[in-house]
């Protein structure tokens, strides 16, 4: 199933989360991190540093990457990659935004 | 039957990838999977048994760990997370006890903890098609009486280390038996601990199996010159002690009192573990050119195994056997291990020393020598058939790499014999300037020794990954990543190839979103009326769209620094901890430290801390360093209830997570002890009334004492106050985290008042000039005790507008953040957005 044809759910609208800040969401299993960008694009990982899963959502956004707060890991919020020497990455979901508001793949909520 | 066996059989019938096993997580075999892994990631199951409790790190780099140079995590080679990564099964604090060939298994036990509690962990066994021994050397024990004494150690790993920085804390005498490499860089660990170090050789002149006698002899000078004591040709008969040791006595009948001994004497093949298995043994593991064993299904390196005859104690060759058993693994049947000469340096700073090959005398051998005596110069060279066979160095060793080269290459110097001590600047009698020097090695020239990594592999990612840095160059090729001692040449490659363009000691600039140091930014911000951190990146040419985690926090300060009252924090640009007011722990919980004045509390606050504590099941409360109390492990949606809480019973945040006041300590004073001799207590709770709330580079913080005696210890604070009789000594520059200083007297005065205007005045001016996260200790050394003396002390209409400019920002920085977030403000900080855990049953 493309990400186009899945069914979306409403997460909240984009102004709840901070500019160049992130807030998160509770699913079944775990955490996911919504971040919201500089120039208002959102991003969605999973709230665990591939490092020593250190919270993403409480670390310095900046350009499309955040810094986790533990250990200074800079982490891609595209691919959810480690950038620069470090080598890891964290899982990362698909986001839509229309008219302001933000929406998760439905399947998120109960993903393993 | 018992489990263990159900799981092989299900492993066995699940299983298409071969299991290789490894015993010993050391330096050589952590090589070797970095390079399997690199060519065939998915060849091999990996399991690997480490008897130490926990990753793989540098061994090498064990001696900046004991001298404080460096922390443990920065000598990890491989965390925790590459282990996940690679899908390596890691068994800590497990080690081998048996090798069963016949049904190809390996068991292990856990170790006890260092405290001498079993493990309850069973034994684990794993099956293996491919198995590694690399269990490393013991350390030598001489079995003279007392050598089983509490307080004798030897240095090895890393618990060592521990052990002899908490005997370092004591301050006392440290005996070190043993003044080869390994000894002498205990020793000046030690020393540089605070610790009276006596080393004690058996032979006439120190590390002689690398030095000659001439340069033993000036390394002794040195080493005495350091205040650490040396005895040569001198033989420990027994070790002294009740219970614990209290000192060495040798041969001679000389006592050394002694509250840590440490035996460095030498090392030996750990081997029982293949012995009992039948694998063949030498001096140590028998293995051959591929690195297998007598089991062509076993290999075994690093310092167990002996190849070509030999053993090895420097881990160049030990990761050229890691190469060799990597591609053995993956089927290169023609990768081999060749031994090569090995070259050693001294890691203790300020020693220059270097040693390569052989250079005992003997009837075919030539030697050339120089000496300069003025610049502590000596070098030697040993020669056989116009080639040269070793290389001592002492002073200035810059030309060691390119001797050893020679050496190792077998070059025939007969053409530049005349020249050729003076080193490679004048061979051929053409001076080079150090950059040509470094141009005219050749491609395949060991660079790092360490790493074994050749010029043309440095050059080749500079040139090709676009390299600019000494930090990039270590990150990609690994050169200089381990001792360090070749970084001066990995500088000279930087600076040949990309010219101007690298240039180290320029401005250090503030992170990579802008060439501008520290200094030029805050210089602007005032100069060009700089008034938020979107319009500075525009002004200042950020090169990122909105900086990066080290320039936003210190751009925030900066501004606040700069226009009080009128700047807007921006909280999007704080970390974490000064974001949401409590200080984050390592699994996402959080900590919450009060405010408890002057460390003074009452039957209130204790009650209500409690009380929280019940409430919200805080799960540890403990008295910190700082003469307060902290609760830990608070959920990050409870922190503004508990705020609420702590702000109903009249507490407020101690910011104990922030570049900000901290603590002030105090100790009773007048109130009560019968030495006082002012309110030091009431001082303390005036200083930090006064001064809490201000945020400043780094952190800050204060103690008074009252009378030299100094209970509270203010002799080691950023600012720190003595009372005497006559007045208050006020003390700056203090430290005692990462590195231990005592403070400098900043001057005396005679009146609290003063003492407070002295004191605000001085963190103005720390404020102002201070770069982002450089404590006051720092700042002081880079402008200069006596300029800060001048401007504070002396010229009293500075220190007037000094202390003006900070009583003017404390106003608008007094403002409680617990109880402003427990009346909600960023409410959206300590909620998630939203909750999709109830969404299967709506679905
Ligand atoms: C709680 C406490 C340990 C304790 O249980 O006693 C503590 C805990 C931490 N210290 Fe400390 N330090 C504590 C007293 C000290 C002291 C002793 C003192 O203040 O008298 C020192 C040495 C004195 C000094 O600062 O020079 C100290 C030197 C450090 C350092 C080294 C700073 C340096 O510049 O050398 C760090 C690391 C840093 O700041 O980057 C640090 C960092 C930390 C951090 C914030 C680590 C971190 O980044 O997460 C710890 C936070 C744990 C938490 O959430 O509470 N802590 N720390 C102490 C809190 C005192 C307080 O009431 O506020
Ligand atoms: C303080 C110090 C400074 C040094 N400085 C230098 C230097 O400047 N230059 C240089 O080239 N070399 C230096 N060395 C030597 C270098 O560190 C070693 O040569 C190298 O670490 C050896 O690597 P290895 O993998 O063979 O063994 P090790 O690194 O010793 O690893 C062996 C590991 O195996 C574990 N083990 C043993 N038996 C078992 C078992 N039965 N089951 C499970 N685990 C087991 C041990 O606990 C240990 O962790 C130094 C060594 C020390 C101690
Ligand atoms: S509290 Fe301080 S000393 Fe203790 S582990 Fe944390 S940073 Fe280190
Ligand atoms: S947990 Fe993220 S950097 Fe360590």
């Amino acid at each position: 199933m493309s990400a186009l044809d899945s069914p979306w759910i409403e997460v909240c609208p984009i102004d709840s989360i901070p500019l160049r800040g992130c807030r998160v969401v509770r699913t079944r299993h775990m955490q996911i991190a919504l971040f919201r960008t500089a120039s208002d694009e959102v991003f969605a990982l999973d709230n665990r540093c591939p490092h020593k899963n250190g919270p993403l959502s409480e670390g310095i956004v900046h350009d499309r990457k955040v810094t986790c707060p533990l250990h200074n890991w800079v982490i891609s919020l595209e691919s959810g990659e480690a950038t620069g020497a470090d080598k890891g990455s964290t899982r990362s979901f698909p986001v839509r935004l229309d008219k302001g508001r933000v929406y998760l793949e439905a399947s998120v909520a109960t993903a393993p | 039957m018992c489990s263990f066996v159900c799981w092989v059989y299900a492993k066995m019938a699940s299983h298409a990838k071969q299991r290789l096993v490894v015993v010993g997580n050391g330096m050589a075999p952590g090589r070797a999977l970095e390079r399997l892994f690199e060519t065939a990631p998915d060849a091999y199951d990996v399991t690997i048994f480490n008897a130490e409790p926990r990753v793989n790190y540098d061994r090498i780099m064990l001696s900046p760990v004991l001298s404080g140079d460096k922390s443990f995590e920065e000598i990890v080679i491989h965390g925790d997370a590459w282990y996940v990564k690679h899908g390596v099964a890691l068994y800590k604090g497990a080690k081998v006890t048996k090798i069963d060939r016949a049904a190809r298994t390996v068991t292990a036990e856990f170790v006890p903890s260092r405290s001498g509690q079993p493990s309850l962990q069973p034994p684990v066994t794993v099956v293996y098609d491919k198995l590694i021994v690399a269990t490393g050397s013991n350390p030598i024990i001489i079995p003279v009486p007392g050598h089983d004494l509490p307080g004798v150690l030897s240095y090895r790993d890393l618990d060592d280390v521990e052990a002899m920085l908490l005997a370092a804390r004591s301050r006392g005498n440290a005996v070190v038996i043993g003044g080869g490499l390994l000894g002498l860089e205990a020793a000046a660990g030690l020393q540089a601990q605070g610790m009276d170090v006596t080393v004690v050789h058996l032979m006439p002149t120190l590390m002689e199996r690398q030095l000659d006698p001439a340069a033993g002899h000036l390394l002794q000078r040195a080493i005495e010159a350091r205040g650490i004591k040396v005895m040569t040709r001198a033989n420990t008969k027994s070790i002294a002690g009740k219970g614990r040791v209290e000192g060495v006595e040798l041969d001679n009948g000389t006592r050394l009192p002694a509250d840590l001994v440490v035996m460095a004497v030498g090392i030996r093949p750990n081997m029982q573990l293949a012995k009992e298995a039948g694998i063949t043994v030498n001096r140590g593991i028998v293995v051959d050119a591929t690195m297998r064993t007598s089991d062509p299904d076993i290999f075994a390196l690093g310092e167990c195994a002996e190849a070509d005859g030999q053993v090895f104690g420097l881990v160049a060759p030990l990761y050229e056997m890691a190469n060799t058993a990597a591609a053995q693994l993956v089927g290169d049947a023609a990768a081999s291990f060749k031994s090569s000469a090995t070259a050693t340096k001294l890691k203790v700073t300020g020693i220059n020393l270097y040693s390569a090959g052989d250079f005992a005398e003997a009837k075919d051998r030539e030697e050339i020598v120089l000496r300069d005596a003025t610049r502590g110069v000596y070098r030697r060279l040993v020669l056989k058939d116009n080639r040269i066979i070793g290389a001592v160095m002492y002073g200035d060793t810059s030309d060691g790499p390119w001797f050893f080269d020679l050496l190792k290459r077998g070059v025939d110097v007969a053409d530049m014999r005349e020249t050729l001590i003076f080193g490679q600047n004048y061979a051929g009698g053409i001076p080079l300037d150090p950059a040509a020097a470094i141009a005219a090695l050749p491609d395949d020239a060991e660079i790092c020794g360490c790493n074994g990594v050749c010029k043309g592999r440095i050059t080749g990612a500079i040139a090709g990954l676009g390299l600019k840095s000494l930090d990039e160059v270590r990150a990609h090729t690994k050169a200089s990543a381990s001792c360090g001692s070749c970084t001066g040449l990995v500088e000279q490659l930087l600076k040949a190839q990309l010219g101007d363009a690298y240039n180290p000691a320029a401005v250090q600039p503030m992170c990579g979103c802008t060439d501008l140091g520290h200094d030029d930014v805050r210089r602007l911000i005032v100069a060009k009326e700089l008034r938020t951190i979107p319009q500075l990146m525009q002004e200042l040419e950020w090169k990122t769209s909105c900086g990066c985690a080290k320039c936003r926090p210190a751009l925030n300060y900066y501004m606040i620094c700069s226009w009080p009252g009128e700047y807007v924090d921006d909280s999007q640009s704080r970390f974490i901890n000064e974001r949401v007011h409590a200080n984050i722990q390592k699994d996402g919980t959080y900590s919450v430290v009060p405010r408890m004045w002057g460390g003074q509390t009452s039957a209130k606050e204790l009650r209500a801390i409690a009380d929280i504590v019940d409430k919200y099941k805080i799960p540890t409360v403990k008295v910190t360093g700082g003469q307060r109390i902290d609760m830990l492990g608070v959920a990050k949606e409870d922190l503004p209830g508990v705020w609420a809480d702590l702000s109903a019973a009249g507490m407020v945040s101690g910011h104990a997570y922030a570049k900000g006041l901290r603590t002030v300590k105090t100790c009773v004073g007048t109130d009560w002890c019968r030495f006082g001799t002012q309110d030091s207590t009431g001082l303390g709770v005036r200083l930090e009334k006064f001064m809490w709330g201000s945020w400043t580079p780094a952190k800050v913080k204060l103690a008074v004492s009252g009378c030299p005696r100094n209970c509270a210890e203010a002799t080691c604070k950023d600012i720190g106050v003595i009372c005497i009789e006559s007045g208050y000594d006020i003390h700056f520059a203090g430290a005692a985290g990462l590195e231990i200083k005592g403070t400098e007297l900043l001057g005396h005065v005679a009146t609290e008042k003063e003492t407070i205007e002295v004191i605000g005045a001085l963190t103005q001016l720390y404020r102002e000039q201070g770069r982002y996260l450089e404590r006051i200790h720092k700042w002081a050394k880079r402008v200069g005790f006596d300029t800060i003396r001048q401007q504070i002390m002396e010229d009293g209409e500075r220190r007037r507008i000094l202390y003006d400019r900070f009583v003017f920002s404390q106003q608008f920085a007094q403002n409680d953040p617990w109880a402003e977030r427990a009346n909600g403000k960023d409410a959206h900080e300590f909620t998630p957005v939203a909750d999709l855990t109830l969404r299967e049953a709506a679905e």
